[in-house]
């Protein structure tokens, strides 16, 4: 099947499982196909193996040059050898998420029948609802297919943390130590309103047609465009902002009120646009809605509940000036953990970066997240 | 007046620590409230193979505890003690921290609610060098162990050790052991005398548990 414009050509790695997935919705996605990326390597015991979960928009491209956009990977100040996620000691996984656009089954790849037959067409807003969980099955599958019984570790931040949470909430037994960073166990209201105005934005899109924008080759650039801009707001903070830009305007002293435009915008449409070069509106649409679905109490009765019993170790962390998933979210987790009696360690980073801060290089972050898996290690004796 | 046995109690923070540790069964379940950078805890994790949990204020020092691997929450005693279920610990530990909180009645009550037993230690407000210098200055004491201004201090409930044997008896706590040490951590002629130890001990230590 020819790429959608504008995405350059790019081969991911990726394992395809015949006997394919069937979601909480009810439809089996067959076959199931997740692409994925390693670093360092995997000892005899299969013992030092850690899963990253990406965010939203992230990918399987954590610690090495992005093949579409040609930036270094998303996490690669935290994971490589001799740093906190030390790739000389640790065997390290990360999935393109179920859903995603970067290799794994989602709405821009070649939809199938229920006999797992090519239609010739990519599913589009065809492809079914996934939830968080449903992807956490999906990286599953990937984790059993490589040979791993039980992860040291389970690590991500943001929709990633969700993930996390449900890995450990899940498949306990599979899980050593979890990590769940800057995020919370429900998305808020506040939080699906900000991803509705996304979507809004794509649906209002001419180009995007009803979602089958791909039968012309265009994109819903200017849609998809705008609901990165809002978003990109909600991942930093006043502070971050009022230091990185001020009132300051581009190309000009003072104003004129004649097309002036202000750094911060002009910042934001740079975001924007280059965003709809690497991401598909259609897969955005289908990961912010299991993002707004996600919540761990309403599975399974009530957050402790959810853990209850857990031999899995939990290692959370908040940033101070993050509003997106505030440090009152992750503390009712803590609090959750420490209901169900579960060994947590729980920091609040001190940062004006907002909920970005997770992705920058935070030394108190990476010196305690460091530490938590050192001690991981050591449990499980490695 | 309780059965209790005084022991001498150098002033070096190892040594206090040393104490608190000693009262702690091989294997037993502990909770750490004001756990600072975790030594305790990495002692009783190593030393006596127990199950340790934290919790931290001072957001550095937490995460000095974490980045050694420790099981320490950022939290505080006030807020954070209610989210435990009943009989989560066999020990539960404030140590320097009591005359600190917010509502130390209520943070005894949840210790004793979540731990089968409590270990507490705190500076002694009743020491003689703190009535002297109220006595003869008419000013808030200003000595070793209290030696912030009243504006800026963060010891807002401040008591003796009468004060706190008199809220254990209220609340109807049993007082399994109690201890004080003198400002030179001496052997001292206080020893089986609860007054004497509030004029005489600097700071106290003790073990309860539920009726």
């Amino acid at each position: 099947m020819s790429p959608l414009a504008p995405f350059p050509v790019v081969e991911h790695q990726r394992v395809v499982l015949e006997e394919g997935l069937t979601l909480d919705c009810g439809v089996t996605i067959r076959p199931l196909a997740v692409a994925f990326r390693t670093y360092g390597t995997l000892n005899e015991a299969r013992s030092n193996a850690i899963l990253v979960c990406h965010a939203l928009t992230g990918d399987q491209y954590l610690a090495e040059t992005q093949p579409v956009t040609g930036k270094p990977g998303w996490w690669s100040n935290l994971v490589g050898p001799g740093l906190p996620v030390d790739t000389d000691r640790f065997f390290v996984i990360c999935a393109n998420v179920l859903g995603g656009c970067m290799g794994s089954t989602g709405p821009r790849e070649e939809m199938t029948d229920a006999d797992g037959n090519g239609l010739g067409r990519p599913w589009g807003t065809d492809f079914p609802t996934v939830t968080i969980r449903d992807m956490v099955r999906a990286q599953k599958k990937l984790v059993d297919h490589l040979g791993i019984t039980r992860l040291l570790a389970v690590i991500g931040g943001s929709m990633g943390g969700m993930q996390v949470l449900e890995w450990a909430a899940t498949y306990p037994d599979a899980v050593l130590a979890a990590a769940p960073i800057a995020c919370a166990t429900h998305h808020s209201a506040q939080n699906i309103a900000f991803h509705e105005v996304g979507r809004a934005a794509i649906h209002s899109d001419p180009d995007w047609k009803g979602g089958r924008y791909w039968e012309d080759g265009r994109i819903p650039a200017q849609g998809l465009s705008v609901a990165r801009m809002v978003a990109h707001i909600t991942y930093l903070s006043e502070a971050a902002l009022m230091r990185k830009f001020g009132r300051r305007l581009q190309g000009a002293k003072a104003v004129t009120f004649l097309e002036d435009v202000f750094q911060v915008e002009s910042y934001l449409r740079y975001q924007g646009s280059t965003f709809v070069r690497r991401f598909d509106a259609n897969s955005y649409l289908t990961i912010t809605r299991a993002m707004d679905y996600f919540d761990l109490s309403q599975e399974h009765g009530s957050v402790p509940a959810a853990f209850a019993g857990t031999p899995t170790r939990f290692f959370v962390a908040s940033f101070s000036s993050d509003w997106l998933f505030p440090t009152s979210e992750s503390r009712a987790l803590v609090r959750a953990l420490n209901a169900a009696a579960a060994r947590t360690s729980f920091v609040e980073v001190p940062t004006d970066k907002g909920h970005d801060a997770f992705l920058l290089d935070e030394p108190d972050f990476h010196r305690a997240l460091g530490g938590f898996l050192r001690g991981a290690a050591r449990e499980a004796g490695l | 007046m309780p059965d209790g046995h005084i022991r001498y109690v150098a002033k070096n923070m190892r040594l206090d620590l040393r104490l608190i540790a000693e009262m702690i069964p091989e294997g037993a379940r502990v909770l750490d409230i004001g756990c600072g950078d975790g030594s305790l805890m990495a002692h009783l994790v190593e030393v006596k193979r127990a199950d340790a949990r934290g919790i931290e204020i001072d957001m550095q020092a937490a995460t000095d505890a974490v980045a050694q691997g420790l099981s320490v929450i950022h939290g505080d005693a006030d807020n954070d003690l209610a989210f435990y279920p009943d009989g989560a610990f066999d020990y539960v530990v404030l140590s320097r921290t009591l005359q600190a909180v917010e509502r130390p009645r209520e943070v005894l009550r949840q210790m004793l609610r979540i731990g089968r037993y409590a270990i507490l230690s705190f500076p002694n407000f009743g020491h003689w060098q703190v009535r002297w210098k109220l006595l003869s200055t008419g000013r808030m004491p200003d000595t070793e162990m209290w030696s912030r201004p009243w504006y800026e201090t963060p010891n807002i409930h401040p008591c003796t050790i009468l004060d706190f044997v008199a809220l254990a008896e209220m609340d109807g706590y049993v007082i399994e052991r109690w201890l004080a040490v003198d400002e030179k951590g001496l052997r001292a002629p206080w020893r089986r005398s609860v007054r004497l130890a509030n004029l005489f001990g600097e700071q106290a230590l003790f073990l309860l548990r539920r009726k």
